[in-house]
């Protein structure tokens, strides 16, 4: 189906999120519309009188599965990430790292890339340590400080971890960081720079003045009683995202690197779209002028007509803008047959790991030919006109699916994905 | 003064707590990079943690004249 050269399929998957600490359980949670969302328990919501006591918290602590000399290195979303790939890795059946002694990777370190994104980077470990400046002096200052604050921590970490020298990145673009991490890989794939990308996004930032600062720019949904009945993309109820926190993970191969070795294929990334607003710093144009395009280029670059599109996992965060516009642009640039989904509803908004833990859902849609409902969505906003899977999950062959990633500053990436 | 003695099970369970290295590991003799495999961000904070132990002051520059366990020892049991 690739419009050029070979093709670019994913042989693994790892996550680490608010529903659960792996992708079985993830995309369980999301099938049972289950929510990640509950009370935040920290005094800092009372001290500075937040508005937004609720967030979408890891279902699993990475110091559960990281050993705690590793983790006390790691910035929280360094862990996510480090937790992420290594189930991608494992999952992917690409043998030992190159640094265990008796290691025997199947791909080699120069054929090897890491693309990982973040919105915020290492927003907890600047804060806690600034605070240790303050209150303790220089001499209380982690040596780690800066590779634990740096935005390419978590692409730099999981590049030695393993071995890879081909290239390490770390797309910053938000809320879109996690897909464009993916997009970066299907170009160094499609180039045939390498053989093997592992690539995500990862976030960790649930702070006061993460909350403030969004709260401040009233994108946060305010339903403080009822923490998993507060995020409801499409819903008419609905009045912002909630904050979360997690990773994501895929590891993507050249086809006939893949195919040499016998792997195991779930899925294609059959192309790649993205394209910039050019209209506001947070808001989304509401025409969806620019998201239109991205979801026209990933189709384009794919060879895929709009018609054999059967579904789209959509960004809606659940702003009242935001979700509207993603419509308008899935209809310029598809048209009224996908069926819809905002996983949103389920996993809360993991901001530069968003991208990549729903691309991952969005493969298992197709695989599974079953599209997860929203969650929370009870009475569909009269403005859209799709269909949006609703209560239970539903039963669908796809041919072909779309996944959207939107972010702060215009940034649209979208992701063409097909069957194995 | 701390003995010897005193001195070298604290400073194990500091490098155990910094680098991983099992404490029982952590013997005189022992290089701390060539043996222990401890990286020089990882000296550091050791520093700074026996420092805050023992109640010793490591500059920079003596720090990195600590070669061995028993080098670390010494420094401290002097200057303690």
């Amino acid at each position: 189906m690739s419009a050029t050269g070979q093709g670019v399929v994913v042989t693994g998957m790892g996550a680490t999120t608010p529903l659960g600490g792996d992708v079985a359980t993830t995309w369980d949670g999301l099938l049972a519309g289950r929510s990640g969302v509950s009370t935040i328990d920290e005094e800092w919501v009372d001290t500075f009188e937040l508005p937004v006591k609720i967030a979408a918290q890891l279902a699993t602590e990475p110091t559960e599965t990281i050993k705690r000399v590793e983790a006390r290195r790691l910035d929280r979303s360094e862990q996510t990430a480090i937790v992420a790939a290594r189930e991608a890795w494992a999952h992917a059946d690409l043998g030992d790292y190159p640094s265990t002694e008796d290691g025997s990777p199947k791909v080699e370190g120069l054929r090897l890339a890491v693309i990982i994104g973040t919105g915020i980077g290492g927003a907890l470990t600047l804060l806690g340590q600034d605070d240790i400046l303050e209150q303790q002096g220089l001499r209380k200052v982690s040596v780690l400080t800066i590779p634990m604050l740096m935005p390419n921590g978590p692409a730099a970490h999981v590049g030695l971890e393993f071995g890879a020298a081909a290239g390490v990145h770390a797309p910053v673009s938000a809320c879109a960081s996690g897909a464009e991490a993916i997009a970066w890989a299907w170009r160094m794939l499609k180039a045939d720079e390498v053989d093997v990308v592992v690539a995500g996004g990862t976030e960790a930032c649930i702070a006061p003045i993460t909350i403030g600062g969004f709260s401040q720019a009233r994108t946060m949904a305010l339903r403080n009683d009822e923490p998993e009945r507060a995020s409801r993309p499409f819903d008419t109820g609905r009045n912002g995202f909630v904050l979360g926190e997690g990773a994501g993970m895929v590891v993507l191969e050249r086809e006939e690197f893949a195919q040499a070795r016998g792997a195991t294929v779930h899925g294609r990334i059959a192309g790649i779209g993205t394209s910039a607003d050019a209209y506001h710093i947070t808001a989304p144009d509401p025409e969806g002028t620019g998201q239109s395009r991205a979801i026209a280029a990933a189709l384009r670059t794919a060879g895929i007509d709009p018609s054999d599109v059967g579904h789209v996992n959509c960004h809606a965060t659940a702003t009242s803008v935001g979700d509207v516009a993603e419509t308008v642009a899935v209809k310029k640039a598809i048209g009224e047959h996908p069926v819809l989904t905002a996983p949103k509803g389920s996993l809360g908004h993991l901001l530069g790991a968003a991208g990549a833990v729903e691309a991952i859902t969005t493969i298992l849609s197709v695989r599974e030919g079953l599209v997860p409902p929203t969650a929370n969505l009870e009475e569909l906003d009269p403005d859209v006109t799709l269909d949006v899977v609703a209560g239970d999950a539903r039963k669908v062959s796809l041919d072909a699916a779309i996944s959207d990633s939107f972010g702060f500053g215009g940034h649209n990436v979208c992701l063409a994905i097909t069957p194995a | 003064m701390a003995t010897n003695e005193e001195i070298l099970p604290d400073l194990a369970s500091i490098v155990e707590e910094v680098a991983g290295v099992d404490a029982a590991e952590v013997t005189s003799e022992k290089s701390f990079v060539d043996d222990l495999d401890i990286d020089s961000l990882s000296m550091v904070e050791i520093a700074v943690q026996a420092e805050d132990k023992f109640g010793v002051k490591i500059p920079d520059d003596e720090l990195a004249k600590l070669t061995t366990v028993q080098d670390a020892v010494d420094y401290i049991s002097s200057h303690s």
